[in-house]
């Protein structure tokens, strides 16, 4: 059997590949050209090829179930999601203009907040959130720069639009699945990656150090990735990175602050360190100014960074932009600090806050998807139309108790790519994520991670909840 | 270089040395046991009783024979120092440092660990030739060695993991010298007696020493094979051999060129002047059990002296103020 897509079901969503009519969309056309002569037997072995190369790469991450760690491999489906250059130019100019907007709207917050007084997005939104972090009031990082590392989630709705679902300013991962996938699929199909011209990814690891000497005063900084360790889910990204930037990586406890300075635990003494990309949580990075009892973090660390010894990256305090109520505020935000309308546009969502839409909201709790404020990962979100009616009374009632900690949006069919299954080529539920550098420029690499929905008919992607992922392509 | 990751380098070194001798012990062993006669005593216990580890096994079996010596010093987990659980922390600890080494070591090391890990699935102990499998092992680790030596640069962190793997060779090597020589002379009596060919070869053959010794010695004598083991300054398992290696990259770690800077270096220097300033008469006068148990609780000290002055995160924070007090009272 061939790549044969004579089965092929687009009927209610937009497909990447094939248009209205059943025909190939353009930027897919050589693609097909070439796909089409490789059987799906020797499809199935090059899956097979490419899970082998993720084990021996080793990005795996641990399930814990009763105390036997398994290790697991975020599925990668070799069927790549290749999105056009002039698609590509629209994201890249979106994504800057709200990078930029979403900094100048963080400084703001801890600093003049000049939004608030003009009553663009209301205080109590703000001071309510558990994101916002009182002890960052009044700070400056270099360069003005609060979120220097950022994975927006984007998907394509049925209407072909691209619309940002989340904007990630915390600690986004999945940036080395970007990288090490394109490695993997370079080996998968050669002939494609010649003939394509897939513009590339590679460069990352080098814009990324680059971007964090540059935050700092130091001429010639030391850097270092902190990772909570080799249990975390995400420690194969930390140590990637770490390697391929040439920085140290470290945990916690080789840290150690000494006179308002940061050192680490050498075997000859102590050894500055000026930058810190943190893979910590702001709640665990310091015990002495957020959680107590927080093991993976060095003591005395926030002040060193308040004293400017040492940089944070991302800055502590970010989440408060990511929150998802704020998050319905971003094209207000745009407009306020930019004058430009967004190029991005916002999925429309629903602010429990807000009388009018909370009222909506619980009438119509069976077509929303209704989502926790503070929560990631696919956590803490319900998805209406395939809820059961007590999980939709559960939700109700959690959210006439703390109507600030709900949002909703209506159901996104998100756009679907040809994705191998164990004998057919099915389409799945995608969405993307770029990631977006910002220390003394903005840099943005031509490809981001593509989440598959494994599922059928799913339209969850994280790899918590059975996700995979895909090499996503950008191709003129 | 962190000293979280030099402790997790030195013990990484340790593990891949221990898995190899384990492979090789049980490769000899088998061997051994296709040429004794049916009713030879045993001889799988006595390997146990090498590796340390007969009491953990005398608990939950009654008597040592092939399969379960093979499984337990192969797969068991719960034996600490089994093939298996050495590949997993070598693997862990590979993971942790994983800046810190090259792309082939990490690689290397995972497969290895995927390949025990699939033998352990398929109770390959139940084989009725294990031998391949114990080639494998050992050859793959072997391979681990050239890939550290040819791939990574030689600062502390190839020196830690050197050490690691020198400090475990030459423990392996008294011990089984030790375990093996008394089995086959219990008393002084019997020296000078006819010799068992095959158990003292297989004695050599363990610590990979037959044909360096048979082109230095020709002859096999009890005497002579203690001695290259113990002294010998050119056979790179022998236990003098190993702590020469030792102090050298204990030197490029620290600078310094001669005496002792710290007391990794004084705990050294001190078996290793012992070692040669002794010949194999002193070592029979003196005993030769009692001896190598000498050593290997020295080596035992080496091992916390290196981790108190250079892994030890208290100890050097602590010395890291009394420098600093130093600069501001002169």
């Amino acid at each position: 059997m061939k790549f044969d897509l004579s089965d092929y079901e687009t009927k209610g969503f937009h497909d990447e590949m094939i248009g209205e009519n059943g025909s190939v969309r353009p930027h897919y056309k050589l693609f097909q050209e070439i796909i089409q002569k490789v059987g799906l037997k020797k499809l199935n072995f090059l899956q097979h090829s490419a899970d082998r190369s993720q084990l021996s790469l080793g990005m795996t991450f641990n399930v814990y179930s009763d105390n036997q760690g398994i290790e697991r491999i975020l599925h990668l489906d070799i069927i790549p999601r290749i999105v056009s250059g002039k698609d590509w130019d629209v994201i890249d100019r979106g994504l800057r203009q709200r990078i930029i907007a979403l900094n100048l709207f963080i400084d703001d917050i801890y600093n003049d907040q000049r939004i608030l007084k003009d009553n663009i997005v209301p205080k109590d939104l703000i001071f309510s959130s558990a994101t916002y972090l009182k002890q960052c009031a009044g700070l400056k990082p270099p360069q003005n720069v609060w979120s220097h590392i950022t994975g927006t989630d984007i998907i394509r709705g049925d209407d072909g639009k691209f619309y940002v679902l989340e904007d990630n300013l915390r600690c986004p991962s999945g940036v080395s699945y970007m990288l090490e996938n394109r490695e993997i699929l370079k080996r998968t199909f050669p002939e494609l990656f010649e003939r394509l011209k897939v513009r590339p990814v590679y460069n990352y690891a080098h814009y990324l150090r680059d971007m964090l000497e540059s935050v700092s005063p130091v001429s010639a900084p030391s850097i270092a990735v902190l990772t909570p360790g080799i249990y975390n889910s995400a420690y194969f990204e930390h140590s990637y990175l770490a390697q391929q930037m040439g920085a140290e990586l470290v945990e916690g406890r080789d840290l150690i602050v000494q006179n308002d300075n940061v050192y680490m635990i050498t075997t000859k003494g102590l050894k500055r360190i000026h930058v810190i990309y943190r893979r910590v949580d702001d709640d665990y990075l310091d015990p002495l100014v957020f959680k107590k009892d927080s093991l993976l973090g060095t003591p005395g660390l926030f002040e060193a960074y308040r004293k400017g010894n040492v940089v944070l990256v991302n800055a502590p305090g970010t989440g408060v932009a990511d929150d998802k109520a704020v998050y319905a505020y971003v094209p207000r935000i745009i407009k306020y600090y930019l004058g430009e309308d967004p190029i991005l546009p916002n999925v429309h969502t629903y602010l429990c806050s807000e009388k009018n839409d909370l009222t909506y909201v619980i009438e119509n709790i069976d077509k929303l998807v209704v989502k926790l404020t503070d929560a990631s990962g696919g956590y803490g979100m319900l998805i209406g139309p395939t809820s059961t009616k007590a999980e939709q009374k559960e939700f109700v009632k959690n959210i006439k108790r703390n109507p600030r900690n709900y949002i909703a949006q209506p159901l996104i069919n998100f756009s679907r790519v040809p994705t191998l299954t164990e004998n057919s080529i099915e389409g799945r539920h995608v969405d993307l994520r770029p990631y977006v550098l910002y220390g003394k420029e903005i840099k943005i690499v031509p490809g981001a991670l593509t989440r598959v929905a494994l599922k059928k008919g799913s339209v969850v992607v994280n790899s918590s909840q059975g996700g995979g992922s895909k090499d996503t392509w950008v191709v003129d | 270089m962190l000293s979280r990751v030099a402790d997790t380098i030195y013990w990484m070194g340790r593990y891949i040395e221990r898995a190899e001798n384990y492979a090789r012990f049980m490769d000899v062993n088998f061997n051994l046991s296709l040429e004794l006669h049916p009713d030879a005593y045993e001889q799988w216990k006595p390997l146990i009783v090498t590796t340390g580890d007969w009491s953990l096994f005398d608990e939950n079996h009654d008597v040592a024979n092939k399969t379960n010596s093979i499984k337990f010093l192969t797969f068991d987990d719960k034996n600490p120092n089994s093939i298996y659980s050495c590949l997993i922390k070598a693997r862990e600890n590979a993971r942790a440092i994983r800046p810190d080494i090259t792309k082939e070591m990490w690689e290397q090391i995972n497969s290895l660990f995927y390949h025990v890990k699939e033998a352990k699935s398929k109770k390959l102990w139940l084989r009725k030739d294990p031998r391949a499998f114990f080639e494998d092992v050992k050859k793959s680790c072997q391979l681990l060695y050239g890939i550290l030596d040819s791939t990574i640069s030689k600062t502390e962190g190839w020196h830690f993991a050197k050490i690691g793997q020198l400090i475990e060779r030459a423990d392996k090597t008294s011990r089984v010298l030790d375990v093996k020589y008394h089995i086959l002379l219990p008393s002084s009596a019997t020296v000078g007696s006819s010799l068992d060919i095959i158990q003292w070869s297989s004695l050599l053959k363990s610590v990979s020493a037959y044909d360096m010794y048979r082109k230095k010695y020709g002859k096999l004598t009890p005497s002579d094979i203690s001695e290259f083991l113990i002294f010998d300054s050119e056979f790179p398992r022998s236990i003098l051999s190993c702590l020469m290696a030792t102090e050298q990259s204990l030197h490029a770690i620290t600078g310094s060129q001669y005496g002792f800077s710290n007391s990794a270096e004084k705990q050294l220097g001190w078996i290793k002047s012992q070692l040669e300033y002794a010949d194999i008469n002193d070592v029979f006068t003196f005993g030769l059990h009692e001896y190598l148990d000498g050593i290997q609780m020295q080596l035992n000290q080496l091992s916390i002296s290196i981790f108190e002055t250079f892994f030890a995160t208290e100890n050097i924070i602590k010395a890291n103020d009394q420098i600093q007090k130093n600069d501001i009272s002169q």
